[in-house]
């Protein structure tokens, strides 16, 4: 001890003291009720009128909604029910929900073929399994690779040559960077790019058509305007989600860049893409982007909506991407050059596992408002669930029933949507969890 | 003066392991590095041989760790060369790589992965640089981990160690490259002070085993017992260079002895 302190009385403690429980707080249904209802004369009040402002909500919602309608085949039907029950007529008419709900699930899909569109959606799911949780074996991430173009050939139909051949274009890709990587990593990045893109416009056509001549396999093909309903959200909404997300963390990457020519144009194409209403590019997918393919290659609108979707959803990400790239300490990336590490090295092993991390809720957050969106393909004229009610009310038995319907969809986005955000919960907390 | 002192005295530090060889690891002639307008590095020439450990000290700002950053092109520069192991540093991007997996370095705020366990932090870089088999590279691991005295934290993650502990995970992890060169870029500036010591002892140990070593620090204990010897910097240039006896009891500039008595007057 220095001698400012000589002057205070000497202490030593000998022994360490042993840890205490804490006290222990009164607990129970009354104490909760204190603490969180009716703390103070103030918030009591303010209790009793939020609970009568909710009670007058329920009881003026819920009669609406109880309602024996479910089986009424018509809206004229419901309402002599309500007639003959002597009720109020303004309640809801479910029957409507019990008559249509496979239309609005699946639009004009052939009826005889909805077990198609269902099986595809277990497949979705099984294929999202070992990506979205981890612990699975090696063999379902194989499972997970060719998911993508089972559901394809399951929803289209048609010959299966063609995402036999699309998916071709993915492994030329693969061993283009593979094999140019130790050379140079730009020309690399370059070939994976552009080679596959390449492949798809000039090649896939001529390619399938000779292959099934030669061996014609393949399920009944559904036209893309028979696609509808929920069906054709969730189409669009996952094919999007699925390819945004690379293309989303590559613009970020670009964005980060040193390269200029690399810097500019991912700087150019984010804010240009960012910049322009979604409706507007859903326009250019319908009316204009014939005139940039090849004459002759005609291509599907829905495939046209999910590309412009996904390049629109890219932009976002790369940005909310970016942010996580910038949180990461400049140090990481210093300790991953000084080891030797290459930059794609250093990014897949050491930034983007945390950027990533880091930007969970930014991505989420992103999907949520891609999957809502695409109901806007309305506009286009594609038959999504909201494009459906109006076809819905052009019956006779239907005419004039909105609330039933918009409820329904509500409900199934909000199911979607929320079980997203709780995805994006469960994945922080276990991030969190594995690297403290 | 300081902590390190202590360090130095409870432990008799073998200098006669430590070998200097006549064969140069590492030459830096007429080099210049300008950060905008703002001259950094002003004409340095040094020659490193294999075996010397060289302490670098010298006020904030001086350009010190700058200098070691340039070794391993964490920093470019603009004129002069670096010639590491042989190798010139220059943009080709192949040299930039070989010279940084034969150079270690530990840097102040350690920077290991956080969302990597210790182990694994220790076989990155030997798995995916040297395309090392996977039970190889934590043999190594294990090996140096115990070397520096922390196996059983093998499977923690960063996040759960202490300073200390940390640091010499990335000492740890440096040598999983089997480096024939380290830079310390002020090892112990972040460390409390009870934890100086350990982080220290491993570093002596790693000198008596003759490892060629570049060390920003302002452990002067350390430099007396280690070094073979002392650079001052000061303003971007080499002020003084001597070996550490001459150096501290006999300093030559005006501008050595004002920094010599600032940190070693109390």
């Amino acid at each position: 001890m220095s001698e400012t302190h000589a002057h205070t009385t000497a202490f030593v403690r000998d022994a360490v003291l042993p840890q205490q429980p804490p006290p222990a707080t009164a607990s129970g249904p009354l104490r909760w009720m204190r603490d969180n209802l009716f703390p103070n004369w103030i918030n009591g009040i303010m209790t009793l009128i939020a609970i009568y402002v909710i009670y007058r909500i329920v009881s003026g919602l819920l009669p609406w909604f109880i309602s024996p309608t479910w089986d009424q085949p018509s809206l004229s039907a419901c309402r002599a029910l309500f007639t003959e029950l002597g009720q109020s007529t303004h309640q809801a008419c479910w029957g409507v929900i019990n008559d249509r709900w496979r239309q609005l699930m699946f639009g004009f899909y052939p009826a005889e073929l909805y077990w198609r569109p269902t099986v595809a959606l277990f497949v979705l799911l099984a294929g999202l399994a070992p990506v979205l949780f981890g612990g699975f074996p090696r063999w379902f991430m194989a499972f997970a690779l060719a998911s993508p173009f089972i559901i394809f050939t399951l929803i289209w139909g048609g010959t299966i040559w063609v995402p036999i051949v699309v998916a071709l274009g993915l492994v030329i890709a693969v061993v283009a960077f593979r094999g140019l990587v130790k050379r140079n990593a730009i020309l690399a990045t370059f070939a994976g790019i552009v080679l596959p893109i390449l492949f798809w416009l000039f090649l896939v056509g001529p390619l399938t058509a000779v292959l099934s001549d030669a061996l014609p396999i393949g399920l009944d093909p559904v036209r893309s305007n028979q696609l509808g309903g929920f069906l054709l959200s969730v189409v669009i909404g996952v094919a999007a989600i699925v390819l945004s997300l690379p293309l989303g963390i590559l613009l970020a990457l670009g964005r980060a860049s040193d390269l200029f020519i690399v810097n500019k144009i991912s700087i150019a194409f984010i804010e240009i893409v960012r910049g322009v209403p979604l409706i507007v590019w859903l326009f250019t997918a319908s009316l204009l982007l014939n005139y940039f393919l090849p004459p002759g290659t005609s291509f599907d609108l829905t495939l046209r909506v999910i590309i412009m979707v996904t390049l629109f959803s890219a932009a976002y990400i790369a940005e909310v991407v970016r942010g996580g790239l910038a949180a990461v300490p400049k140090g990481q990336y210093e300790g991953a050059d000084s080891l030797g590490l290459s930059y794609w090295q250093s990014m897949q092993l050491i930034v983007l596992p945390q950027a990533l991390k880091i930007s969970i809720p930014g991505i989420v957050n992103t999907f949520i408002g891609l999957f809502k969106d695409t109901t806007l393909v309305l506009f286009i004229g594609l038959l999504d669930p909201l494009g459906l009610t109006n076809a819905i009310r052009a019956s006779t038995d239907w005419n004039g029933i909105y609330w039933e319907l918009f409820i329904f969809i509500g409900v199934l986005f909000f199911v979607v949507c929320y079980s997203m955000g709780r995805y994006s919960m469960y994945l922080e907390r276990k991030l969190q969890r594995e690297n403290r | 003066m300081t902590m390190s002192d202590a360090a130095q005295q409870d432990r008799n530090v073998n200098r006669a392991a430590m070998q200097v060889t006549d064969e140069v690891a590492i030459e830096i002639s007429a080099m210049n590095k300008w950060y905008g307008t703002f001259h950094v590095l002003r004409d340095i020439n040094l020659t490193v041989n294999r075996g010397e450990r060289i302490v670098i000290c010298g006020p904030s700002g001086s350009g010190k760790s700058t200098l070691i950053r340039c070794i391993n092109r964490l920093e470019e520069h603009q004129s002069g060369r670096i010639i590491v192991d042989g190798t010139e540093l220059s943009s080709d991007l192949k040299n930039i790589d070989k010279i940084r997996s034969e150079v270690g370095m530990c840097f102040q705020h350690f920077n290991l992965f956080p969302h990597l366990t210790i182990l694994e932090n220790c076989t990155l870089a030997p798995i995916w640089v040297r395309k090392t088999p996977k039970k190889d590279a934590e043999e190594t691991a294990m090996h140096f981990l115990k070397k520096v005295k922390i196996p059983e934290q093998a499977h923690k993650y960063p996040g759960q160690l202490s300073g200390g502990q940390q640091q010499r995970v990335a000492i740890a992890r440096s040598l999983c490259m089997k480096p024939r060169i380290m830079l310390f870029d002020e090892p112990t500036s972040a460390l409390d002070p009870e934890m100086i010591k350990e982080v220290l002892d491993t570093m002596i140990e790693l000198a008596e085993e003759g490892m060629t070593m570049l060390c920003v620090t302002h452990e002067m204990g350390f430099a007396q017992a280690v070094a073979n010897r002392v650079i001052f910097m000061d303003q971007g240039q080499i002020v003084e260079q001597n070996e550490p006896k001459a150096f501290f009891n006999n300093p030559q500039s005006e501008r050595t002895k004002l920094f010599l008595s600032q940190i070693l007057g109390h």
